[in-house]
């Protein structure tokens, strides 16, 4: 029951990402995600619990409901960026593209030979939250959402290990989430130094950072 | 099949007689409109018993073509939609004389392409061997062709019709090149191209190959999406009641075939059921919302045409999908509402269409925003344009309710079966079509609401006057049809059993005397309304009996100088919808930039192209052209040359036999 | 029970019009008012009733129509509904399809008459009428799809009766979703303003600029009907998994109706109006969290 609850939760979540306009209420959605997936991995397993169970969950809800969140919203200051999401699939396009990739998900999770989870709805939520990430990362202009896009990608996989944790050795699953609190920090302080430098984040002008653009005029014209 | 034999004959009869006597423009008319009603009179009296009972009736007569046999053979398929066929043809006819009191063509003509079109259509729907179809197919094309153009040169609008034709004949073709090829591949070993002797089993492809062959060819004259593009270009240019006749029975025999095809290659596969209930779908979609788009009646009435098919062909993919489950009620109720709505439809749509045509007749046009107030001018021909207004709406108490609740039952029945499958088909019917009903009720309202209500928006629809009491005649039976419809479908419907039986299967008795029952309590809802609001009515006016009702100009929010142009146009209307599809409609707007100190007067257009036709017949044009034109030395001119061409061809055929 | 589908077809008959006064309790209590009477909406239906009728001349039968037409739909679809447990006068398989049908015809008057006007306003008010119900169409008919598969049952006195509390979290989003439909159907903040004052932002108070009468009383008893029954949908999510006595369940589903009353209040009072272009998006939001719940509900 609070399995499936704690599930519905991260379906929402997902799609209120792909609907939501603004990249404050994006980033604490994100943040909500993380705290739902911390506590998931209380509710799936049983009494008594497991000390390295609530170490992971103390720890993925320290690094996604907090730290992640924090760090993002500290860059979204910083580098004074449009507050609106700029997407390039429109918002609503965005949400029914949603709807979609969840019944496709469904269908996904009914036919994949999984190993048996805690819930049905397990593995579908999972490819779920995965590809809305990939979506968020191809679908939408800003640097920081991209960021996003891969904390919800990684989510995905996070939830993968919490639902068949006992085929998972759970020191990955710590691996994975310091390897993300790294990433994020990295792409967080070059976004702050690109910010510095082009007084843009947009990834559509990241795309002059390629090879061929040296040849072009200077990439730092001003922002409107 | 005497009774048929004789129906056919009096229409062959009063097409040649018309023709014949086309010098007096009476005597043609009363030809040509007595062969279609006498024979269509004829054929419904023998028609309807057949529909119910599923006896064939079969007539052979020898014919010297290869493979083919003049056979007709008449079951409950055949019969049910005859129904459609002879009903709109008739009153179709006797419209006619009203809307073409005044024409100074030649009537001797049309009237024998009138009677052909109905001659053809009724031998493609009865036709039992492939070569006499294909050629009633083509009779019908070309019949239709001519009716369609035959207002050619009338007015300006020439190259609109000249355009709407050619169209009309490209895609027509394109989808009897599909047929031949099915046939051709169907009919690879067996002896004969009778229907029964053709098995999937015995064809030079798998089943599903043909399968997408006649959903190609009998699509593209149903109109399924993205084969519909001749649709919205011809009924806007043909009288209205070829029309009403193209659009309520013509485009039926397309789904009619597909039926009779889908019985010959046997049992069906699933993907063949979600690939209809997806067509189904995806027509439905776009058609109300191109629907909703359209400035020009007739256009909306076309592309809600579309949308129609499409409903069709969701309870076809319902019905097959019911069929591979194994689940009687969905197969049942999916067909059966599928087969209701192919009738409903050519109800509310020929209704529709002949009222158009009214509204055409008293004032010139058909352009929405050069209409208005017409309800007070014409309050009959309004009051009837409503009812089929709120009938193809899907709302009760009308007859479109009926289909679409039992296209919606089907859905809801698969889904009381456990798999995750069928709750998804149930939820994807259900969804859909509210979405779908919402928009029809929103492109619908705006239809009757801009032409028949406010103020008139041009002195031409303020000096409207009623029509010929003819015209009127038809419309009201359609009418009348509609509400009988919607009252005794419950009746109705155990009746449709024997044919139910032959395309499932299996035995439908039990789901359809279950939909029945609920028909019968809505036809009862039905019947409280119209009662409560006669009710209310007087009730009204006994409150009123005393009191003043002042006459009044419309509020206008402390506005003292109102004017027609302030009122709501179409585009207004539906602007708030059309917004959300601005992608699928393709808009573009021309809105020059206002340049200098005084801007000169600025004009802004903006269009919605159908995206079937640009993205996909206009670049496959494109390409046709493109080998045309490096085909065309061969075409010099010269009588020599083709005269070598054909002794070369003899030549090479020749070799070629006596090689093998 | 069937006695008791009759008392509560009566009950909302009489009482739909005192859901308006809660709210506007409600409403004046937040705004610290002391607000109008209770029986305010029945006095403003008879005062309506015993005036004269003042028509445009633009005007023809269906403008007449309009508001009759309406309120014989809505009755009509109140037989469909039942409160909880309690069932509907009428029940058959797939009778929701026929009550959000019956709806549709009442709308499709309503708005044809505020065309007949001929007023650019009424014009306006209609057309934003048919978007906003086009988009909030496959959400309750989705939401009607959720709960019958979850509960097996194809009528919505069979569905009512069966639902379990082991539905849960699917079922919280029903209930969202149908608040949502619910606010949006009845014209209620944050989609439609009733007290707004300004032509340009009504939705549906502007259809109804140009009736008068015994007409506008039709109208805004309709519309009382339709809150009423919208509201009984709504309700029995919570209510009938928790009460299966049908006298209870008549009576809790009475007090229910005005605590929604109450609740509709609290959000009119909390909260602003939506922007107009943002509307779409909140239907959506609707119908996605519909599909969420039949994804739970599946899975």
């Amino acid at each position: 029951m609070w399995t499936e609850f704690a599930l519905m939760l991260l379906v929402l979540a997902n799609l209120r990402l792909l609907g939501g306009s603004r990249l404050l209420a994006c980033i604490s959605t994100a943040a909500f995600q993380g705290v739902v997936l911390g506590l998931l991995p209380l509710t799936v397993a049983s009494w008594p619990l497991d000390p390295r169970i609530v170490l992971l969950s103390l720890l993925s809800l320290l690094i996604k409901g907090w730290g992640l969140p924090v760090l993002l919203r500290k860059a979204l200051r910083e580098t004074s960026v449009n507050r609106e999401i700029q997407p390039i699939v429109s918002l609503n396009l965005s949400l029914l593209f949603g709807l979609a990739v969840l019944a496709l998900s469904g269908w996904l999770g009914s036919r994949l030979p999984l190993p048996t989870s805690a819930s049905a709805l397990g593995a579908p939520v999972a490819f779920f939250t995965l590809f809305t990430g990939l979506f968020l990362v191809v679908a939408r202009r800003q640097a920081l959402t991209q960021v996003l896009g891969y904390l919800v990608l990684e989510n995905g996989i996070f939830l993968f290990g919490v639902l068949f944790a006992h085929s998972t050795p759970w020191i990955v699953e710590v691996g994975v989430l310091l390897d993300l609190l790294v990433g994020v920090f990295v792409m967080g302080i070059t976004l702050f130094h690109i910010n510095r430098a082009f007084d843009a984040i947009d990834s559509d002008r990241l795309a002059q950072l390629h090879d061929l653009a040296v040849q072009r005029p200077s990439p730092t014209e001003p922002t409107e | 099949m005497n009774t048929l034999a004789s129906a056919l004959a009096l229409f062959a009869l009063g097409g040649v007689l018309a023709l014949l006597t086309h010098r007096s423009k009476r005597w043609a008319t009363r030809f040509g409109v007595g062969g279609a009603v006498l024979g269509s009179l004829l054929g419904l009296w023998l028609s309807l018993p057949a529909a119910i009972n599923n006896g064939v009736d079969q007539l052979s007569i020898q014919w010297s073509l290869p493979y083919g046999s003049f056979s007709l053979a008449l079951d409950a398929l055949s019969a049910f939609f005859l129904l459609p066929i002879f009903l709109l043809s008739a009153l179709g006819a006797l419209y006619g004389v009203g809307y073409q009191e005044h024409s100074k063509r030649r009537l001797g003509v049309f009237w024998f392409f009138y009677n052909g079109l109905v001659l053809s259509m009724v031998l493609a729907v009865t036709a039992s061997n492939a070569v006499l179809f294909l050629m009633a197919w083509e009779t019908m094309a070309l019949s239709s062709f001519f009716l369609l153009t035959f207002e050619l040169g009338d007015k300006e609008d020439h190259p609109a019709v000249r355009e709407a034709g050619i169209v009309y004949l490209i895609a027509t073709q394109l989808g009897t090149a599909c047929l031949l090829l099915l046939f051709l591949l169907l009919g690879h070993t067996s002896p004969s191209l009778d229907f029964d002797a053709l098995t999937a089993s015995g064809a030079a492809a798998p089943a599903g190959v043909l399968f997408l062959l006649a959903l190609l060819g009998f699509g593209t004259k149903a109109g399924f999406v993205p084969l519909h593009v001749w649709l919205p270009e011809a009924h806007p240019v043909a009288p209205s009641h070829v029309s009403a006749l193209m659009s309520g029975a013509m485009i039926k025999t397309g789904i009619y075939a597909l039926l009779r095809i889908m019985g010959v290659l046997g049992q069906p596969s699933a993907w063949w059921g979600w690939t209809l209930l997806g067509i189904g779908l995806a027509s439905a979609l776009m058609g109300v919302v191109f629907a909703l788009a359209q400035r020009d009646l007739k256009r909306l009435l076309a592309y809600s045409s579309v949308e129609n098919i499409g409903i069709i062909g969701l309870g076809l993919g319902l019905g097959v999908l019911g069929q591979v489950h194994g689940i009687a009620t969905l197969a049942t109720l999916g067909y059966a509402g599928a087969l209701l709505h192919v009738l409903n439809h050519s109800l509310f749509k020929g209704l529709l269409f002949l009222s158009a045509g009214a509204v055409k007749h008293a004032t010139g046009s058909l352009h929405l925003d050069a209409l208005g107030g017409l309800m007070r001018r014409m309050p009959l021909t309004g009051s009837l344009f409503l009812f089929g207004a709120v009938a193809i709406s899907g709302l009760p108490p009308l007859n479109g309710f009926i289909s679409e609740f039992l296209l919606m039952l089907a859905a809801l029945d698969g889904s009381a079966a456990d798999g995750a499958l069928l709750h998804a088909i149930a939820a994807i019917v259900l969804a859909g079509l509210g979405l779908i009903g919402g928009l029809a009720l929103a492109a619908f309202t705006k239809a009757f609401g801009i032409v028949f209500l406010g103020e008139a928006r041009t002195p031409q629809a303020a000096q409207a006057k009623e029509c010929h009491p003819l015209m009127l005649a038809s419309i009201f039976t359609l009418a009348a049809a509609c509400v009988g419809m919607a009252l005794f479908s419950w009746a109705l419907l155990p009746g449709l059993a024997p044919l139910l039986d032959g395309l499932t299967n299996t035995s439908s008795q039990e789901a359809l005397g279950e939909a029945a029952s609920s028909l019968r309590i809505i036809a009862g809802f039905g019947a409280a309304l119209l009662l409560l609001v006669g009710l209310f009515a007087l009730l009204r006016r006994r409150l009123l009996r005393d009191r003043e009702e002042r006459i009044v100009g419309t509020w206008g929010c402390g506005y003292l100088a109102p004017s027609a142009r302030m009122q709501y146009r179409s585009s207004s209307y539906a602007d708030p919808l059309t917004r959300l599809f601005t992608g699928l409609l393709r808009k573009q707007e021309h809105r020059p930039a206002p340049t200098g100190v005084v801007p000169e007067p600025q004009r802004y257009e903006r269009h919605s192209s159908d995206p079937a036709r640009s993205l996909i017949f206009a670049p496959l044009h494109r390409l046709l052209l493109g080998l045309a034109i490096w085909l065309r030395p061969f075409q010099s001119g010269r009588v020599q040359l083709y005269v070598l061409y054909i002794a070369m061809t003899l030549l090479a055929l020749l070799a070629f036999a006596f090689w093998s | 029970m069937q006695a008791l589908a009759l008392v509560h077809l009566a009950v909302a008959l009489l009482a739909a019009p005192l859901l308006l006064s809660v709210i506007n309790k409600t409403k004046a209590f937040f705004g610290g008012r002391q607000g109008p009477p209770w029986l305010q909406p029945y006095r403003e239906l008879t005062k309506l009733l015993h005036k004269g009728v003042a028509r445009s001349r633009s005007t023809s039968w269906v403008f007449v129509a309009g508001p009759i037409v309406s309120v014989a739909a809505t009755a009509l679809a109140l037989c469909l509904v039942p409160l909880g447990v309690v069932p509907a006068l009428v029940a058959f398989p797939g009778d929701f399809v026929l009550l959000a049908y019956l709806l549709g015809l009442a709308r499709f008057f309503t708005v044809s008459a505020a065309l007949d006007t001929g007023s650019a306003f009424e014009g306006m008010g209609a057309s934003r009428e048919v978007q906003l119900s086009a988009l909030a169409e496959p959400g309750l008919l989705l939401a009607f799809v959720v709960l019958a598969v979850a509960t097996q049952a194809l009528s919505l006195t069979g569905l009512f009766a069966r639902l379990g509390t082991d539905g849960g979290p699917a079922l919280v989003l029903v209930f969202v979703a149908l608040l949502v439909i619910f606010l949006s159907e009845n014209s209620r903040i944050p989609v439609d303003d009733p007290n707004t004052h300004l032509e340009l932002t009504m939705i549906h108070e502007v259809m109804i600029l140009d009736h008068s009468g015994p007409d506008l009383a039709l109208i805004h008893y309709a519309a009382a009907l339709k809150m009423w029954l919208l509201g009984t949908l709504l309700i029995g999510v919570p209510l009938s998994p928790w009460v299966s006595d049908g006298f209870a369940s008549l009576l809790l589903g009475v007090l229910a109706m005005f605590a929604l009353a109450v609740l509709v209040g609290v959000i009119e009072s909390s909260t602003a109006r939506l922007r107009l272009t943002r509307l779409p998006q909140w239907l959506l939001a609707a119908f996605v969290l519909t599909a969420v719940a039949l994804f739970v509900v599946m899975g």
